[in-house]
């Protein structure tokens, strides 16, 4: 802020600041570019020093590409696709059914609602680790430890956030155009989705970022959950790699690494503004 | 506001519609394993059902278990130490990166993308680096307790420093620009600008910060199970065995992990461990709700100080 009344930092040109910070960047990326180069090499030449250069005997080409969509007794595309199917079915019913229960939340100031929504900002004081237990064990015997209904348990998980970003939001809504549309004839249902919706949408994105960015990421929770010889996801996936004893393919590992990193990069690419944006509303909850 | 009850009325008629599948939800998958949660850590139990009283029992073993205690200081130590070390250099990043030259939204980026990285993922990645890097030094990550616990602040502060630049990012730029101008105008120092205009300004991101790197410090779980699991595994005299790296979250899901015996245990760990956070949350609301109140006080402080 200051700087941009500073005259000196106009100049556009070569600054000192942005040789420091270029430096500083590349040394930060490091790490993922060694599990990328590495990724490209031989088991023996990970063995042999992780920071050379896939050159000569250590170049595998693509082979650890190849052997990483089989290995690992699980084959990761089944595994990327339960990701996707979870994570994008959970985030929809977050988004919707959130901001419905917000706009009620905010609009009927019932003794219901204030219930509801102090309970929402108690669940963001407690660790999984004080559910964990009896999450998977309710989730079983509700039969929803398959992938297909494991959004069912993300919603009632995430509905404490997610609802206290929306409240938020809906409290500075204008009444005057709701009611506008209830005057001119519409239902509930259609002046939230008609007008009310519209109008969250920024929120809505931020939400979704959030939520989709923990729920693509997260590991106890489906683990626990899911019937995990049947069912993995990718954090699932990885986790056993790990695990597995015995000879462990060090190139394959890092090709899964590698290929489960992508999405998440092109989305972060189309949704970079958004994402910030998230990360700053999603502060103000601490 | 007659109308205004109108509405009141239709939506309270479509109620269900519109707040059942959220609550719901919310119940099965925080109401119910919550106050079972609670009520099992005063129990002897294998599976929910077979649940049977013992009163304080669990707590007292849970109090008496190595393991635990060890974890309860590796935790507390490590959410102090990340604090800082995530903290400090965050705030000069963003000040920096809050200007405009080129290449700056690059460089951001940068910071932030270790945050798109889930933390089993992380853990697996650092692992193999600092293995090694080690390596060199004819030794391995979970050879020492010391390796794991310095490892693993340095995976926090690579992932976190990104994301708390970003919101320090935001708090730079909300510095109004009329003080930053008068500053100027009066032939403030860069230091006395950022001492005495920008920080006072920047109170509520940094408490911001500062409380989500702790809970997150106290909550930590992925990254110390991917890193080190634990390890390396200490025996004491009396033959227990303690994991030197693990933090309490690990420490509770290994305690259900060892036998039906410890489920009881581990229950009541996770509910002192539920305490421990809720506390420092508490703490934050208070904190956070006095800051408020002085607020005004502040802005004033900031202005009389530019004004010398």
């Amino acid at each position: 802020m200051k700087r941009s009344t500073d005259p000196r930092t106009q100049s556009g040109g070569r600054d000192i600041r942005t040789i420091v910070f270029a430096a500083l960047s590349l040394l930060w990326v490091i790490p993922i570019f060694t599990a990328l180069i590495n990724s490209f090499k031989t088991n023996d030449g990970i063995v042999r020093g992780i920071f050379s250069l896939p050159v000569g005997d250590d170049f595998a080409a693509g082979e650890n590409y190849v052997s990483a969509l089989t290995f690992g007794n699980y084959p990761f595309l089944k595994s990327f696709g339960y990701s996707v199917l979870i994570s994008t079915v959970s985030t929809a019913l977050i988004i919707i059914c959130c901001s419905m229960a917000a706009w009620y939340i905010v609009r009927v100031n019932s003794v219901f609602s204030k219930v509801f929504y102090y309970l929402c900002l108690f669940s963001l004081a407690v660790p999984f680790q004080m559910l964990m237990f009896t999450l998977s064990s309710t989730a079983y015997r509700l039969g929803l430890d398959t992938p297909f209904t494991i959004p069912i348990v993300y919603l009632g998980y995430g509905a404490g956030m997610s609802i206290f970003m929306f409240t938020g939001f809906v409290r500075g809504l204008p009444y005057e155009i709701e009611e506008a549309a209830v005057i001119d004839g519409c239902g509930p249902v259609r002046t939230f989705f008609g007008v009310v919706f519209p109008m969250m949408s920024p929120i809505a994105i931020s939400v979704g970022i959030l939520q989709l960015m923990w729920i693509w990421n997260d590991y106890l929770l489906p683990y626990l959950v899911l019937d995990i010889t049947k069912y993995r996801t990718i954090p699932i996936h990885v986790q056993y790699l790990k695990g597995s004893y015995g000879s462990v393919d060090l190139g394959a590992s890092l090709a899964v690494i590698i290929m489960s990193l992508l999405p998440i990069i092109i989305v972060y690419a189309f949704c970079q503004k958004y994402i910030v944006k998230g990360i700053a509303a999603g502060a103000v909850k601490g | 506001m007659v109308k205004n009850s109108g509405i009141r009325r239709a939506i309270r008629l479509w109620a269900p519609l519109f707040i059942l599948p959220a609550f719901v939800c919310f119940v099965i998958s925080f109401v119910i394993p919550f106050g079972q949660g609670i009520y099992l850590s005063f129990c002897e139990f294998n599976i929910p059902k077979d649940a049977a009283w013992s009163g304080m029992d669990n707590y007292t073993a849970a109090f008496a278990d190595p393991s635990f205690g060890r974890a309860m200081l590796n935790t507390f130590l490590f959410a102090v130490v990340s604090v800082i070390v995530i903290n400090v250099p965050a705030f000069f990043i963003a000040y920096f990166l809050s200007g405009k030259f080129k290449g700056v939204n690059l460089f951001r980026t940068a910071f932030f993308v270790p945050n798109l990285i889930g933390g089993v993922v992380l853990g697996y990645i650092w692992s193999m680096i600092f293995d090694g890097i080690l390596r060199y030094f004819g030794t391995y990550l979970i050879a020492s307790p010391v390796y794991g616990f310095w490892g693993l602040v340095i995976l926090v502060a690579w992932q976190q420093i990104g994301y708390m630049m970003i919101i320090y990012i935001a708090g730079f730029q909300s510095v109004p620009t009329d003080m930053l101008e008068a500053a100027d105008i009066d032939g403030a120092t860069r230091s006395q600008t950022l001492f005495r205009v920008i920080l006072p300004n920047m109170i509520s991101s940094i408490s911001v910060c500062v409380f989500l790197s702790l809970t997150n410090g106290f909550k930590l779980f992925d990254q110390n199970l991917s890193l080190t699991g634990g390890a390396p595994i200490k025996t004491l005299e009396n033959g227990m065995q303690v994991n030197t790296t693990e933090l309490l979250a690990l420490n509770i899901y290994n305690t259900y992990g060892i036998n039906r015996h410890w489920h009881g245990t581990a229950q009541a760990k996770a509910v002192i461990f539920f305490l421990i956070v809720g506390g420092v949350s508490l703490l934050q609301q208070y904190l956070t709700n006095r800051e408020r109140k002085i607020k005004p006080a502040k802005h004033t402080d900031a202005k009389e100080g530019k004004q010398k």
